[in-house]
């Protein structure tokens, strides 16, 4: 297993005893020694040599290799959520950086195996994109590389369309539009509470009746509707309603679920990577370092955490903060009698000794993302220490401004920044728009328009799919704007009434 | 393993890249970019890119979480204008940033935009230099010798032949294991060049102009000082006079008023004839301009200045016409109808940023 020098092998062994004393559980781990090429290959492969013909990842290899060649910057370390895990380690690194990093890798593994964000993802990815990875390759030799690949090339153009919580909610089944029964039955009728005559108009009263009426007609009509609620895991409604032709839906099909096991790693970039510097930091530095080796790890350390002015790193906010969990809850700085201490020098000074820390930041690693992560524990405290701040752009100079470094707003825009991975919320709204087939997408504006370009060019994709007019609604600077392609042209229009179940998903959010 | 996979994609991503294969992609092809670090600086690399289209938010609102120090309503530090990259995403993978050399830079900007070595004119263009004992030969003095090699020699040759004993680690060369140091001798270049580049400043280049030109400028001068070793620079502003300015002055000034070409081109002139005779130097006058002029009188006056004096000095002429709300652009066509076949004369149209490139391929891409 492996390919590891006696002295790595040796070193990955200690370095595997001393996590597990600490509590970390991880799948096995296997080290594969490659060279830098090999590694970057690697890398343009995200993890897994064994994936599907496809440019874009000759073009990762080309950028990575490129910058490599021309000493910008070189990859030291990587490692794939699987069962065994497998980690990469750079021949030409010294044993200092091999310990760091695997210690680092430890890290990353117990998580993958631990959060509970992970526990859908295929633990056997290896095998199941090696065998995507044959799949595509048989459909090439039959269909022609070029169709198939521009088939990719659509699904990769939407392949942020899917819908990150559903593996832990159940969604519930999009009927078929075909499988729902013409016959409705008769109208519901409004159900009266029995009164005598003269009672019935106060107890039964119009004006009531008249409400229910009209809001089960309204359900009717959204039952009616097809998706019968708005679907967000657009590339699933594809998958169920789009006329395509079997290898297309195969190949959908593995593409959405490879996005679905990368997923889970944007949800918890921060917490993934602050749990592997807390681990690595604590291994390196009360066990794996010797004193000849301290200036070097402390130089790649500090590399690794390294932040430019006005940037934050996933690394640094992640480590810092678990760091701050575990004082707080060794310290006694948690409960409600804290929560409601609003004097700054009084939470400062705050210890009662409860020693809970090291628990704490377990539990925190088992049932957090980075969502959660952030909005639970940046404290007013945090946010001062860290010197965190809000920026925006100088409509004058186009330089970059503080804004403010008031602590619910730095809270807010990083929330904004993490939510949906920085892509925009798109639902599918109607498929049978205009009773003639046409599929119509709304974004759920919040404050961030889209980039209208590129989502006309994205339409086309859609519609090679759909092979139907589409459509999106969306917001431009405030108003109402639906862009759309038949096939031939693409549109823009402004909107001043909103499809007709957009306002249902509105007011069903509120 | 005969052809690897990751091979074979980026073949086929160079050939999307070029245009031979899936021409509707092209579209969708952008010079992304390294990013560099030089000194205090950051500078990027041109790379072609492929973006799929996405649905993604537009960068219409610049706003975000930063750390660090700094008052509300002072600006982010660590911005100087341009270049400041992203973070990767992707998880799991350590990348850290190094410093190139400027001349690291030039030979990575010559290999992206496969410019040509510029062949420099003249008789004594070629210099050999004292030669540094860098090579290794199987010949040479015994004073010459190089005992590291020559041990590894014997020691390969008796591990081959099986009489190495490693209980016995005795290793005795014999004479061919023998290595010498030898002189290895390195052509420089001896010829030199002056680069002038005139700007026009009148009212109408603005900001944006001006940092295009403070771009393209830089990449060609980074190229030059590669070619060359020596190398000087002079600068010209011109509205409806001209002066000739320093390096900061040259970037940094705005003027207004009108615009009269020739009054360049004839200080461009006076200062070639003065310090820089043709036999010794390579000339390079640049222009950027947004194409406006005074009159066609002064049109026809800047082409024959630079068909009867400029140009039989110059090892090339190039012209910049940098796109602006309000230029015409007239000049950029008046100079390539009577200029048209003269391969001294290069012209380019500069309409955004991503114009840049194009435009420094153009000028440099033919070696003179």
């Amino acid at each position: 297993m492996g390919n590891l020098t006696p002295e790595l092998a040796a070193l990955r062994d200690e370095t595997r005893d001393l996590a597990k004393s600490y509590g970390l559980d991880f799948y096995e781990v296997i080290y594969e020694l490659v060279d830098h090429d090999e590694l970057n290959m690697v890398a343009s492969y995200g993890g897994f040599p064994v994936r599907y013909p496809h440019w874009r990842f000759g073009m990762e290899y080309e950028h990575l290799s490129k910058s490599y060649a021309y000493g910008l910057s070189k990859i030291y370390e990587l490692v794939i959520n699987n069962d065994p895990c497998y980690a990469y380690l750079m021949r030409s690194n010294s044993i200092t950086e091999q310990k760091l990093v695997m210690a680092h890798v430890y890290g990353h593994c117990d998580f993958f195996k631990n959060n509970a964000w992970f526990s859908h993802t295929s633990r056997k990815m290896m095998d199941v994109l090696a065998n995507h990875g044959a799949k595509v390759r048989r459909y090439m030799d039959r269909y022609g590389q070029e169709r198939v690949e521009n088939f990719i090339d659509v699904v990769q153009s939407l392949d942020n369309l899917i819908d990150p919580y559903s593996p832990y909610i159940d969604r519930g089944t999009t009927p078929r539009a075909d499988a729902r029964s013409e016959d409705e039955g008769p109208a519901r009728e409004v159900k009266k509470i029995a009164a005598k005559d003269y009672m019935d108009r106060y107890i039964n009263p119009p004006a009531f009746l008249q409400r229910e009426k009209e809001r089960m007609q309204a359900e009717d009509t959204q039952a009616r509707r097809f998706p019968a609620k708005p679907a967000r895991d657009v590339l699933k409604f594809l998958l169920d309603h789009a006329p395509m032709q079997s290898w297309e839906q195969d190949v959908l099909a593995m593409l959405r679920d490879e996005a679905y096991y990368f997923a889970p790693q944007g949800m918890t970039k921060i917490m993934n990577e602050g749990w592997a510097v807390f681990w690595h930091s604590q291994l390196m530095t009360k066990h794996l370092c010797d004193a000849s080796e301290i200036v070097q790890y402390c130089d790649t350390h500090s590399g690794t955490l390294a932040s430019r002015p006005g940037q934050i790193n996933p690394y640094k906010m992640g480590v810092e903060l678990f760091r701050h969990i575990e004082e707080r809850w060794n310290k006694g700085r948690f409960g409600a009698e804290f929560m409601a201490c609003d004097d700054p020098e009084v939470r400062r000074q705050w210890n009662r000794p409860t020693n809970q820390g090291r628990q704490k930041v377990f539990e925190v690693r088992r049932i957090y993302n980075d969502v959660t992560f952030l909005d639970e524990f940046v404290t007013p405290e945090f946010a001062e220490d860290q010197k965190m701040f809000v920026y925006g752009q100088d409509p004058q100079t186009g330089k970059l401004m503080i804004v403010d470094r008031d602590y619910t707003k730095v809270k807010n825009q990083l929330l904004a920044a993490l939510t949906n991975f920085g892509n925009p919320i798109i639902k599918v709204i109607d498929g049978n728009y205009k009773n003639r087939g046409e599929l119509y997408l709304v974004h759920e504006w919040v404050g961030g328009d889209l980039q209208l370009d590129q989502a006309q060019l994205t339409l086309q994709g859609l519609f090679r799919m759909w092979q139907r007019p589409v459509h999106i609604e969306t917001n431009e600077g405030g108003k109402g704007r639906l862009l759309s392609f038949d096939g031939k042209e693409s549109t823009s229009t402004e909107v001043t009434a909103s499809h007709p179940a957009v306002g249902r998903v509105g007011s069903a959010k509120a | 393993m005969s052809v690897r996979r990751i091979d074979q994609d980026h073949t086929r991503f160079r050939q999307i890249v070029k245009g031979r294969i899936k021409q509707d992609l092209k579209r969708f092809v952008s010079s992304g970019e390294l990013i560099g670090k030089q000194g205090q600086r950051y500078v990027t690399i041109p790379l072609p890119q492929i973006t799929l289209p996405r649905f993604r938010y537009g960068d219409n609102q610049k706003q975000g979480v930063g750390q660090g120090e700094g008052e509300n309503g002072k600006p982010v530090p660590g911005q100087d204008g341009e270049g400041a990259g992203q973070a990767g995403e992707d998880a799991g993978k350590h990348s850290i940033e190094v410093d190139v050399s400027l001349e690291d830079l030039a030979k990575i900007l010559g290999e992206e935009l496969e410019l040509p070595n510029i062949e420099p004119r003249g008789n004594k263009q070629l210099r050999t230099a004292a030669g540094r004992y860098t090579g290794i030969s199987r010949v040479g003095p015994m004073s010459l010798r190089h005992f590291k090699r020559t041990f590894r020699e014997a020691l390969k040759r008796q591990i081959a032949s099986g009489t190495y004993d490693p209980e016995h680690p005795l290793v005795v060369p014999i004479r061919e294991d023998f290595r010498f140091r030898s002189l290895q001798t390195r052509s420089v270049p001896q010829a030199s060049a002056a680069i002038v580049y005139m700007m026009d400043v009148s009212g109408s280049m603005g900001r944006e102009q001006k940092e295009m030109v403070r771009i393209e400028a830089f990449w060609i001068d980074t190229w030059l000082r590669h070619q060359y070793k020596n190398i000087e620079v002079r600068y010209i502003v011109h509205d409806a006079v001209a002066s000739e300015v320093d390096q900061h002055t040259f970037f940094h000034l705005r003027e207004s008023g009108g615009t009269k070409i020739s009054s360049a081109y004839e200080l461009c002139l006076q200062i070639v004839r003065d310090k820089y005779p043709a036999q010794e130097w390579n000339i390079y006058p640049f222009h950027f301009s947004d194409g406006d002029n005074w009159s066609t009188r002064d049109t026809e006056h800047c082409v024959s200045l630079l068909k009867d004096s400029l140009l039989p000095m110059c090892n090339q002429f190039c012209y910049g016409q940098v796109k602006s709300a309000y230029g015409s652009g007239q000049f950029k066509k008046d100079l390539d109808t009577a200029f048209r076949g003269d391969e001294k004369v290069v012209t380019t149209d500069i309409q955004d940023r991503d114009g840049i490139l194009p435009s420094i391929k153009a000028f440099l891409g033919k070696g003179r």
